[in-house]
């Protein structure tokens, strides 16, 4: 692996890249699951809406991840995934792009949080998962469009104004489930009592985060904790809904050990990438 | 005035082309004509979701998911357009939603057929979009006022659409060995239900005369068609995919091409319940309506709580 400290900033800000690509790919793929079966027309054409956003969202990052790599001296570029015939291309020396990342990679190579690619489940569910990713990701990027890198910057900026929406329509929904009926009450409490031992994930800085929040790149992302706690109680609040109480929480995700239910998304996901590879769609 | 001079006062509309809209006398045929097409139409929106649906998770690139996704989003704004049309005419999108759940109301047969592969994505927007691209920009100067306007915005989309299935077929066709067997697989199996979406022959269309007399309609089945058969054999040409029909033959005394015989018992069969997914089709409506069920109860009690909550304090701000 890089022993040059300057191919280990650009490892870092690979691993960065990918950790929110991920995230908006594996994200914005799950909402899309969504897509012609949602619970009422305007909901179903607003979902895939912002599954569209996160897709979007992933390949502004894709592009920018494949850029960094392909700028990575050739021999330490062999080494950066364990995915075979994502290496094969690259061992050949070919330049990699935004499709190869997203469909050439197994689980092993995703660093998103666990949240993310847990299933949709049912309304609730999709509904706490997004809000609690929502939240955190509002909060992130209202940081990180301040990011010394102007590409990182740039897509920030871009992002937040569609995650401006993704977060109020996340909360609306909190309130309406939380203050609807007592079924409805009840489904959104337990969904968010079940999806809460994802949250801490959020939180907990990788060597990537560390690194380049020390770059200037990055953001802190103990110190927006605080206010993401804050940003839930007040939106449960008014949905007269509580705040779980779970203190054990999950994680791997950022460290590319994640659960069960990625490998089955990538295998749906990559199917015609494997099956006929080397072609252009 | 009376019904006889309602009556008048409505055919003179119809004849000088001037628009019907909600508040409008009609005739109850007219107006139940409307209801049946227009619903029928946004059910084929809603339940056209679920074939291309089917690839959005399975796209073989991002950019193809991304078109995809927003394509079938659009095709859920038709839907959406088209019941608020609908609506104008004194019945409710529940109403419809029931009546497509019970099997009184129908759709377009072609989305009871399976996308198998990746190459059906392109030719259901290719020769299925066309295809509703031929039967619905008519629609946009039928008499009916609300739907024409609906059209209007539906046609722009329905073009694009059009255009993304034949770059995919397009990129096949210019592909590997397989892509272009891919290709060509699709075209056989979509050919010939697309050419059945235009309906029955004339001689057997039970509602077309009135409809043209209504100018709800302003083309026979046939003609579209035929219009459609002519257009589409050319693109499949420039393409170098195979139209599956052997009796196809350009007819220089017509200025059109002569078709195969269709095969309108296959056609019967679909729109009675037997085509390959009938069944998964309406169930996977029945199964998001149904599970959807207290999503929209809780919307509803919201709304009437804040409503609630909201009536006092605006009471005394006016105090």
């Amino acid at each position: 692996m890089a022993t040059d400290p300057k191919d280990n900033t650009t490892l870092q800000l690979l691993h960065f890249t990918l950790q929110m690509a991920d995230n908006a790919l594996i994200n914005g793929h799950r909402l899309s699951e969504w897509c012609g079966h949602g619970p009422v027309l305007e909901q179903d054409i607003a979902l895939s809406n912002i599954a569209l956003d996160h897709i979007g969202q992933a390949r502004s990052l894709y592009q920018y991840a494949a850029s960094i790599c392909n700028g990575i001296n050739s021999e330490n570029r062999q080494h950066l995934f364990a995915s075979t015939s994502l290496n094969q291309k690259i061992s050949k020396g070919e330049m990699i792009d935004e499709d190869d990342l997203a469909y050439l990679r197994d689980a092993w190579d995703f660093r998103n949080v666990l949240l993310v690619e847990q299933p949709n489940t049912d309304w609730a569910f999709t509904v706490a998962r997004s809000f609690y990713f929502d939240s955190f990701n509002f909060l992130f990027l209202s940081v990180l469009q301040n990011s010394s890198d102007s590409t990182i910057a740039a897509i920030a900026e871009k992002s937040l104004k569609e995650v401006n929406y993704h977060l109020r329509w996340s909360s609306e929904w909190i309130i309406r489930l939380g203050d609807g009926t007592t079924e409805s009450h009840q489904r959104i409490q337990d969904a968010l009592n079940d999806r809460w031992c994802f949250t801490g994930e959020l939180f907990q800085a990788t060597d990537a985060d560390v690194a380049m929040n020390a770059q200037g790149v990055g953001v802190d992302i103990s110190m927006i904790k605080q206010q993401w706690l804050e940003q839930i109680q007040s939106v449960l609040n008014e949905a007269t809904l509580s705040l779980p109480t779970g203190v054990w929480m999950q994680e791997g995700g950022k460290q590319t050990r994640h659960s069960e239910h990625l490998g089955y998304l990538l295998a749906e996901m990559q199917f015609m990438q494997r099956a006929y590879p080397h072609m252009q769609w | 005035m009376t019904t006889k001079s309602f009556q008048e006062h409505f055919d003179k509309q119809i004849e000088n082309e001037v628009s019907i809209e909600p508040r409008d006398w009609m005739p109850d045929d007219y107006r139940k004509t409307l209801i049946r097409q227009i619903s029928q139409h946004a059910h084929s929106e809603i339940v056209g979701m679920l074939p291309e649906g089917n690839w959005i998770t399975r796209a073989p690139s991002l950019r193809r998911k991304c078109v995809l996704l927003a394509k079938v989003q659009d095709e859920g704004g038709h839907g959406l357009y088209l019941y608020s049309a609908a609506e104008t005419l004194g019945i409710s999108r529940d109403e419809m939603i029931e009546q497509l759940h019970s099997g009184k109301a129908k759709y377009s047969s072609i989305f009871n057929y399976p996308t198998i592969t990746w190459a059906d994505m392109g030719a259901i927007g290719w020769l299925v979009d066309g295809a509703a691209i031929m039967n619905q920009v008519p629609l946009c100067r039928t008499s009916y006022g609300p739907y024409a306007r609906a059209m209007v915005r539906v046609c722009k989309e329905e073009s694009f659409h059009q255009r993304q299935g034949y770059e995919i077929m397009m990129t096949l066709a210019n592909g590997t060995e397989v892509q272009k067997k891919m290709a060509q697989d699709a075209l056989n199996r979509w050919w010939w239900p697309s050419i059945m979406m235009f309906g029955p022959s004339d001689a057997d269309s039970p509602h077309t005369v009135q409809s043209m007399k209504w100018r709800i309609k302003r083309f026979s089945n046939d003609e579209l068609r035929q219009k459609f058969i002519d257009v589409t054999v050319e693109q499949a040409k420039l393409i170098g995919l195979t139209v599956p029909d052997p009796d196809l033959k350009w007819n220089e005394a017509t200025g059109h091409y002569d078709f195969g015989k269709i095969n309108w018992d296959e056609f019967w069969n679909v729109v009675k319940g037997n085509g390959p997914c009938n069944k998964e089709r309406l169930q996977a409506r029945q199964k998001a309506w149904n599970d959807g069920a207290w999503v929209r109860d809780a919307a509803v009690a919201h709304a009437q709580k804040r409503k609630f909550k909201e009536t006092p304090k605006s009471k005394s701000e006016a105090a």
